[in-house]
């Protein structure tokens, strides 16, 4: 009986976490909403100049002007959600000719990662021309939300 | 070594069903072998019960999996459960069901976020692990071709 109770508590319980996690999942965020916008959410991203965002992103191959928007994806092993979100970002940036998609093994840039406030994977950030995080989002992420944030950029890029 | 990553989810699917029938009759046995199930899964996933069972029967009707992933994290989650499900046999045979039931109830909530959602904990809470203990591990390979 009170395994019949236990389960029903466990099921109910899971599926409601499995479907909020699944709604989360791939929601952009968006970073730096202040003027500087090299600097992330308080206390999200770290500090701006050497061993700070941009640092960091460079050391990943993502320089300021290297493309008018780069989609920095960080994978790990054991993540099936890493596989989906590469397909998803591959096939924006061949979409959209001023996109790139850069995959980062996480554990491979542990340094980076720390320094990006980077916590589970897969976590996806879109950054401008200018080498600034404008969103963030962790989780598996759909064309459409991926297309969204990225078509503004280009927009901005294009009448600059 | 590397796995399918269909198969896991499959062994999660199996393992939920198990777990369930565990936590209606309290049967301890069947939780010793769950428990033998997880034990060979975590020494040799190759030979994994439930992962032979997709390889013979649901792989060959299967596409070819586009990428493999590493096995250490699967051996990881089910050295894992091996142990909550030690416990909980020793629960139920040693007069504990509550122990038992606990126990179960745990893996359960793991095996069924895995199964119908495809979210794995470990996965969740992987990249935060490794980022404090710093031990590299090589990431997903492309699949080879034949």
């Amino acid at each position: 009986m009170s395994g019949a109770v236990a389960l029903i508590v466990v099921v109910a319980g899971a599926t409601a976490f499995g479907l909020l996690w699944r709604s989360r999942s791939g929601r952009m965020h968006v970073v730096g909403a202040g003027d500087d916008g090299a600097i992330g959410r308080t206390g999200e991203v770290g500090e701006v100049g050497p061993g700070g965002v941009t640092a960091a992103l460079a050391a990943l191959g993502v320089v300021p002007g290297a493309a008018p928007v780069t989609l920095v994806q960080f994978s790990s092993a054991f993540c099936a959600p890493c596989r989906a979100t590469r397909l998803v970002c591959a096939s924006v940036a061949e979409r959209f000719a001023g996109v790139r998609h850069v995959e980062v093994d996480a554990e491979a840039h542990l340094d980076a990662v720390r320094r990006l406030h980077i916590w589970r994977t897969p976590t996806v950030l879109v950054v401008d021309g200018a080498g600034t995080i404008v969103h963030r989002a962790t989780g598996t992420l759909s064309a459409a939300q991926v297309t969204a944030a990225v078509a503004p950029l280009l927009a901005a890029g294009a009448a600059r | 070594m590397l796995l399918d990553p269909r198969g896991p989810r499959f062994a999660a699917a199996i393992t939920s069903v198990v777990l369930v029938l565990i936590m209606i009759f309290s049967a301890g046995w069947l939780a010793l072998a769950q428990a033998a199930v997880f034990a060979v899964a975590a020494v040799a996933p190759r030979y994994s019960p439930y992962g032979l069972v997709y390889r013979t029967v649901l792989a060959p009707r299967l596409p070819r999996p586009t990428e493999l992933e590493p096995a250490a994290p699967f051996r990881f989650a089910q050295s894992v459960g091996l142990v909550f499900m030690l416990v909980a046999a020793v629960g139920y045979l040693m007069g504990a069901p509550l122990l038992g039931l606990v126990f179960t109830a745990f893996a359960l909530l793991a095996a069924f976020l895995n199964a119908a959602f495809g979210l794995c904990l470990g996965c969740e809470v992987y990249l935060a692990w490794r980022r404090l203990s710093r031990r590299p591990l090589a990431s997903r390979v492309p699949a080879p071709e034949n």
